[in-house]
C-alpha cells in the first residue's frame, strides 16, 4: 500500500516569487526573512521523499466562473498547463505543465464516491496559483506527478468547515489504500484570516491577527473538536472576507488526523499572516531530523504551538 | 440587479489583456461593445436571451466605481483583480507600490466593523 510521507498545510502568497527576486533595492523589508522560512520549509517536504503529490487549491474564478461552479472537483489528466494570463500580470508567476497520475486520480475519484463525496471532474483543467504557489515553495522543479483536487471556498454558498474535515478523513483513506510502493505527500494550501477587495486589505497586517494565532494552534494541535465549536461561515467573514480559505487548511489538517503537527512556523507580512506546517504521519529519523533543522534555521518549532506567539504546546 | 451579469462582465474582461486595455481606454465603449460581443455568448453558436444590466449596474461598470460594485454584491476578488489591472501601474508610477490597494480600502473604510454586503447571488 501507498505510504502518506508528509502532509503539508500553508498559506499560499501569490506575491512570495515577485518579493523574493526583485533587485534589493524594490525588496520589501521581509524578503530574505521570507525566503529563509520557505526554502527552511521545503525541507521538510524533502524530507519525506515522495513520489506524487496529492494537491489541494481551489479556482480563483480563473477557470471556472459562476456560470458552472464546482464544490469538489478533481483533474484526471496525464498533463497539467498551470497559471493564467492575469496570475502572470498581476502575481509575475510563471507557466509551467505539471506531470499528472491518470492512475491514481481515477482510484481517488472512485475512493471519494464510495465515500459519498460526488465529486465534479475535468480532464481539461488548467491549474491556477492556488497550486503553484506551493508548488513554487517546496517543489521548485516541479518534476513530480500531481493528483489536483479543488475545492469552493469562493463562491457562496459553500460547505461546512466540517465537510472539509470529512473530506480530509476520506481522501487520507484512499490514500492509505492505494496499492502503490511509492510514497505520497499531501500539499493543500488556503488562507488565514484574509481580506480582498474590502476595507481590510493590504494592510500592515492581516486582518485579524487574533484568528490567525488562535487558528494556528487549532490546526498544530489537531483540535478539530475547537475549530469545528468555533468557526463558521460568518466567524470566518467576521475575521476578513476571504478568510474561508481557511477551510482548505482544515481539509488539511483531515488528511493528517487529529495529530499535534511536527513543524509549524509562520511570517506576518503585509495583508496577511503566512503559515507553514507539515505533519509527518510515519515520522522517521531523517523527518525528525528535518523538522528539527528547518525550525533551527526558520525560527518555527518542531512541534505543535500555542495562541501565545512562541510558545510551544 | 444583476449580479450575475455584473460578475460576468469583470470575469471575461480580466481574463483577456484585449478587453482590459479596451475597458481602461474607454470604459463606456467598452462597455457597449462587451454586452454586444460578449455578454450575451454562451458558446460559438448558442446565446443567452434574458441577461442584461439595470441602468445602475451599466452606469457602475462604466464609472469603474468599485465601491458601488462591493456595495452591490459583486465579488471582492473579481472587482479587486480587475480594478488593479486598470489602475495599479499608474498609481504605482505616482504614489508608489501598492498604492492603489490601500485607496480602494480606504475608500471602503466606512464598512469597517459592519456586516458586509453579501456576494451570494
Amino acid at each position: 500500500m501507498a505510504e502518506l510521507t508528509a502532509v503539508l498545510a500553508s498559506t499560499h502568497h501569490p506575491f512570495y516569487l515577485k518579493a523574493t527576486t526583485a533587485p534589493p533595492e524594490e525588496r520589501i523589508p521581509q524578503a530574505d526573512e521570507w525566503k529563509r522560512k520557505v526554502e527552511a520549509y521545503r525541507e521538510t517536504l524533502t524530507a519525506a521523499e515522495p513520489d506524487i503529490l496529492v494537491m489541494v487549491g481551489a479556482d480563483h474564478f480563473h477557470q471556472f466562473f459562476l456560470d458552472n461552479y464546482p464544490t469538489f472537483m478533481i483533474g484526471k489528466q496525464n498533463k497539467y498547463d498551470a497559471t493564467f494570463y492575469n496570475e502572470e500580470r498581476e502575481f509575475g508567476i510563471p507557466k509551467y505543465v505539471l506531470e499528472g497520475d491518470v492512475a491514481f486520480s481515477n482510484f481517488m475519484h472512485q475512493g471519494l464516491l464510495d465515500r459519498g463525496f460526488d465529486f465534479s471532474f475535468s480532464h481539461e483543467l488548467k491549474i491556477d496559483h492556488s497550486i503553484i504557489c506551493p508548488i513554487i515553495t517546496v517543489r521548485p522543479d516541479a518534476d513530480l506527478p500531481v493528483v489536483p483536487i479543488y475545492t469552493n471556498i469562493f463562491a457562496p454558498p459553500l460547505p461546512s468547515p466540517k465537510r472539509f474535515w470529512d473530506l480530509g478523513r476520506a481522501i487520507r483513506q484512499v490514500i492509505d489504500e492505494y496499492p502503490t510502493d511509492k510514497n505520497i505527500a499531501a500539499i493543500g494550501t488556503g488562507h488565514l484570516s484574509l481580506e480582498l477587495g474590502g476595507p481590510r486589505q493590504f494592510g500592515e497586517h492581516g486582518p485579524d491577527p487574533e484568528f490567525d494565532r488562535q487558528a494556528i494552534e487549532w490546526l498544530s494541535t489537531g483540535n478539530i473538536d475547537a475549530i469545528l465549536e468555533n468557526v463558521t461561515h460568518e466567524s470566518m467573514s467576521g475575521a476578513g472576507n476571504a478568510t474561508h480559505g481557511f477551510m482548505d487548511l482544515i481539509l488539511m489538517m483531515g488528511i493528517a488526523g487529529p495529530e499535534n503537527a511536527d513543524y509549524v512556523d509562520q511570517l506576518d507580512l503585509y495583508h496577511t499572516r503566512e503559515m507553514f506546517m507539515t505533519w509527518y504521519p510515519n515520522k522517521n529519523g531523517r523527518q525528525a531530523a528535518a523538522a528539527e533543522q528547518s525550525a533551527a534555521v526558520s525560527g518555527g518549532t518542531a512541534g505543535p504551538v500555542t495562541a501565545k506567539v512562541g510558545v510551544t504546546a | 440587479m444583476s449580479k450575475y451579469y455584473v460578475n460576468k462582465f469583470l470575469y471575461t474582461v480580466d481574463r483577456d489583456p484585449r478587453w482590459v486595455a479596451r475597458y481602461k481606454e474607454d470604459p463606456a465603449r467598452a462597455l457597449a461593445d462587451w454586452e454586444k460581443d460578449v455578454g450575451i455568448w454562451l458558446n460559438d453558436v448558442e446565446k443567452t436571451s434574458w441577461v442584461s444590466f439595470t441602468d445602475e449596474e451599466r452606469q457602475a461598470l462604466i464609472n469603474q466605481d468599485y465601491v458601488w460594485l462591493f456595495e452591490n454584491g459583486a465579488h471582492f476578488f473579481l472587482s479587486l483583480t480587475l480594478f488593479v489591472a486598470v489602475f495599479e501601474e499608474d498609481y504605482t508610477r505616482e504614489h508608489g507600490p501598492l498604492s492603489f490597494q490601500r485607496e480602494f480600502a480606504r475608500k471602503l473604510d466606512h464598512w469597517l466593523g459592519k456586516d458586509y454586503p453579501s456576494v451570494a447571488l
